[in-house]
């Protein structure tokens, strides 16, 4: 389950084909410093936990940690891939119950945990989360597409 | 952890509860491609629907879109009076996003945002002042195309860390 596909692979992903239980390709992530100085530039976050050793140990952590939010992109990266084109992103919950540091490898896991019609659009949510070099689930959360069905065409 | 009682120790001054439902200034942000571009490269995100024109178009999206997260980079602005931020260092405790459309290069986003509560908790790091607060991007059509809401953590004391406050 581990192989991403391409985008245009996944461009006709419909909700027939979608099922309770369905893992999501994983997406595997090997952040280091220099991705967090693009991401802090890129979003404007310019916190000094995330590039300056001496403010990140002021504030309590062992060394610069990774932005939240550059968790939360990578997640969405996760949920949008799997889905296509065709699919929208509706809701995307992500909580940082633990920090992470560049260095780590970090991968990105995500399941199918409900599927429901209504008001004929297909509704599929989704169990996603970031896993640390350990394995441990550093960064929960939850999604919600839509996916064009069969039916509707 | 538990939730402090609501006792006369508190760091939830009245001045800091009157923040609570206050918009902060508008700002209006055109979604320009090389900034949802560099974005989408920060994050490490090949998806052509970010960069390339022609593939986007024609898809369901008819043109260029920006990832989901890429409402980060657009930070809303003060609030009308400076907000008393009682401590030193900041945790992003999460985020849950609710979108009606995506954003789309070409797009103009306006962003307000507004505390909806303040709460504090103890723990390892001491008291920790909690804000939720919720961002709504509006596009030049004045749909409501997302929004976002937010738990920032401050806590500890001591020189404030550049951006803390911004957040």
């Amino acid at each position: 389950m581990a192989i991403t596909k391409s985008v245009s692979e996944l461009i006709s992903l419909m909700f027939e084909d979608v099922a309770i239980g369905d893992e999501l390709p994983e997406i595997v992530k090997k952040p280091d410093t220099r991705q967090l100085v693009m991401y802090a530039g890129a979003s404007q976050d310019f916190v000094a936990i995330h590039y300056d050793q001496n403010v990140a140990q002021e504030a309590g952590h062992p060394k610069v940690i990774i932005h939240g939010a550059l968790k939360s992109a990578w997640l969405g990266q996760l949920v949008t891939t799997w889905m296509g084109v065709n699919g929208r992103l509706l809701e995307l919950d992500v909580s940082y119950r633990a920090i992470d540091f560049p260095g780590e490898t970090l991968t990105c896991i995500g399941k199918v945990i409900d599927t429901r019609i209504e008001d004929g659009v297909g509704l599929v949510e989704l169990e996603i989360g970031l896993n640390n070099s350990e394995g441990a689930s550093s960064t929960p959360g939850r999604a919600l597409v839509s996916l064009p069905t069969r039916a509707a065409n | 952890m538990t939730t402090s009682p609501s006792s006369g120790d508190t760091v939830i001054s009245e001045k800091l509860r009157s923040f609570i439902g206050l918009e902060s200034i508008a700002v209006m942000y055109e979604i320009e491609r090389h900034a949802v571009q560099r974005f989408a490269c920060a994050i490490g995100d090949t998806n052509p629907l970010y960069t390339d024109r022609e593939f986007a178009q024609a898809t369901s999206y008819g043109g260029v879109i920006a990832p989901p997260t890429f409402l980060r980079s657009l930070l809303p602005g003060d609030y009308p009076k400076l907000y008393p931020e009682p401590f030193a260092h900041i945790l992003d405790g999460g985020s849950k996003y609710r979108y009606n459309e995506p954003v789309r290069v070409g797009d103009r986003i306006t962003v307000v945002r507004k505390i909806s509560d303040l709460f504090e908790k103890h723990g390892r790091m001491g008291t920790m002042l909690f804000k939720i607060s919720e961002i709504n991007y509006t596009n030049q059509e004045s749909r409501l195309v997302a929004v976002q809401t937010t738990t920032t953590i401050t806590y500890g004391m001591g020189e404030k860390d550049s951006g803390v406050g911004d957040h």
